[in-house]
């Protein structure tokens, strides 16, 4: 009787773990079944390389996306161009060069910022680093590329040191002695020996928070100006795939052609966000078993 | 060899900057929220509901609202979370389908806010016909914050060491019993802080609940599951982009960001004090 029972709890916590798997998967298809009626009245290759997205046009609405995958792109790379070099050299500070006293107050700090809610970080692109960039450039008003790449940045930057920092601590101190011991000063022991060594872990992080970026909804909406022409460059008003999901799918009739589209965008969004993490995740495990 | 050691000095000093710019970034975010939110603060604004078209009274139903999403939040996310972990650390062998559960926790935790979102809308407000409601939002939320709960569930298990299993094991105890009796208890505290660690983001979340439940203005509070709610994250958006007079209600939204960003980190703080204090008490 007792074993029964045992086995019973065992099979229930095994239904619990393929619950999450069931997630995932419940995720990609009810993406793909609401995204394929699209596809009953918009071209896919117009939807994947249209250059025009102008759904509620009267006589020929337009469903191409490649407006949003650029303003997406741009903004992203924007933000890992800031995040990434702040973010290698915080991860090697906190490593590396601060004492531990100097570590223990540090980390909390970045876990805060991780925690400070998108929508307000998005609120103080409004206020904050609008006005600033209006007032360095001589625009009209700060929201656009840049302002979105800014805010992107800070938000990717907690995900990029923690997981470079733990990269570069996993590095064997054997590496980091012999540099030592051979004279090497301990600069060059960080940027000759443990960031090399450490570099699939960093990317990874990088890709992790390139992910982030890439998905983030909140401050792009509100910071990016949301225009939803092609950009033509950083100073120009951009709208993510992101930001077009959330600005239109409140105002559509629910399994309109416009609603399936909306999905569509979902489903393409999902599908970068899925490559890059597990990109990431390959890139980790590989590194993983080279320090084993 | 001076040579070095200048550039050793100047490698430094540019990553100590690096982590300044981190340090500043923080400091003048709460530093802006604080300054410009606290003479909005006021017993009024945090006990009324907004009033004449939002530009006056306080934020009490978005408090409420996102109070009770974050609760119908841990509802779902807690047992679902910690079940799974348990399973995977207790229970299963490094085999094909541990390895495909744990691909799918790390990318869940990847896929993007306003794709859960999506799901929400398709899964919870039309198949299963629950409308645009608290319960929608507040499982959509649930659903997000699952992989978080898991991987800190876990850490807190595996913290437990194979001994305190082993004994009950050996003296006859079945798997579960030696769970239960020897591995539960002791992990609970570890589970509980990043649990709500990771509700507290839930809890700042926009996107999720903007097409699940979440609502531009409500008069009166919801009462039930079913009814539409406000939100705090979702107030703050609507206060600094959507509202006809952005200008005029600007103290409003540093009022309600402040409000948040407090809550948000009111929750961290006491699940840093409740595992101090669950401490205590398994010490005594």
């Amino acid at each position: 009787m007792r074993r029964v029972k045992d086995k019973m709890i065992h099979g229930l916590f095994f239904l619990n773990g393929i619950f999450v798997v069931a997630i995932l998967l419940g995720i990609f298809s009810l993406l793909v079944f609401t995204a394929f009626p699209a596809f009953k009245e918009i071209n896919i290759l117009d939807f994947l390389t249209g250059s025009i997205w102008n759904p509620d046009a009267y006589l020929e609405p337009s469903y191409g996306i490649v407006p949003m995958l650029v303003s997406t792109f741009m903004v992203t790379l924007g933000a890992l161009v800031v995040a990434i070099p702040i973010g290698i050299g915080a991860a090697a500070y906190l490593s590396d060069v601060a004492s531990p006293r100097v570590r223990e107050v540090t980390k909390p700090i970045i876990e805060i910022l991780a925690g400070i809610p998108s929508v307000v970080i998005g609120f103080l692109g409004i206020v904050l680093v609008g006005p600033f960039i209006a007032k360095v450039f001589g625009l009209s008003n700060g929201l656009n590329a840049i302002n979105g790449s800014i805010l992107l940045a800070v938000m990717a930057l907690p995900t990029i040191i923690s997981m470079s920092e733990d990269a570069l601590t996993s590095v064997p101190s054997n590496y980091e002695q012999a540099s030592l011991a051979l004279g090497a000063t301990k600069w060059q022991t960080v940027i000759k020996v443990k960031i090399p060594a450490a570099l699939s872990g960093i990317i990874a992080a990088c890709m992790l928070g390139m992910g982030r970026a890439v998905g983030e909804t909140m401050t792009v909406l509100m910071a990016t100006g949301c225009a939803p022409a092609m950009p033509k460059g950083f100073l120009d008003s951009v709208r993510t795939m992101t930001s077009t999901i959330a600005i239109e799918l409140g105002e559509v009739a629910y399994n309109s052609t416009h609603y399936y589209a909306l999905f569509a965008v979902g489903l393409v969004l999902f599908i970068i966000t899925f490559i890059i993490n597990m990109t990431s995740d390959i890139i980790l495990h590989k590194y993983e078993k080279v320090h084993r | 060899m001076k040579k070095n050691y200048v550039s050793q000095f100047i490698g430094f000093t540019f990553l100590r900057f690096c982590v300044f710019i981190v340090i500043g970034i923080l400091l003048i975010i709460l530093w802006d929220v604080f300054s410009k939110g606290a003479c909005a603060i006021s017993w009024e604004f945090l006990t009324k509901a907004p009033t004449n078209g939002m530009t006056k009274g306080g934020i009490f139903p978005a408090i409420v609202g996102t109070f009770f999403v974050t609760v119908i939040t841990a509802a779902l996310s807690i047992p679902l979370g910690m079940g799974c972990a348990i399973f995977l650390n207790e229970y299963a062998k490094d085999t094909k389908i541990t390895r495909l559960i744990r691909m799918s926790i790390r990318n869940l935790s990847g896929v993007p806010s306003i794709v859960y979102g999506l799901f929400g809308v398709v899964l919870f407000v039309q198949i299963l016909n629950l409308s645009t409601s608290m319960l929608a939002a507040g499982m959509t939320l649930g659903l997000m914050t699952l992989p978080w709960t898991i991987t800190a569930s876990e850490e807190a298990l595996k913290s437990i060491p194979n001994s305190y299993r082993e004994g009950s094991l050996a003296l006859g105890a079945t798997k579960w019993q030696a769970i239960r009796t020897n591995v539960l208890p002791y992990s609970i505290p570890g589970m509980l802080t990043g649990v709500i660690l990771g509700l507290s983001r839930a809890a700042g979340e926009t996107a999720p609940i903007l097409f699940t439940g979440a609502a531009f203005f409500l008069p009166f509070l919801p009462k039930s599951l079913s009814d539409q709610f406000m939100a705090l994250p979702y107030h703050l958006y609507i206060m600094a982009t959507q509202h006809h007079d952005i200008e005029g209600v600007r103290p409003l939204a540093y009022g309600t960001a402040l409000v948040l960003i407090t809550f948000v980190f009111g929750m961290n703080i006491f699940s840093v004090v409740l595992r101090y204090q669950l401490r205590k008490i398994k010490k005594e």
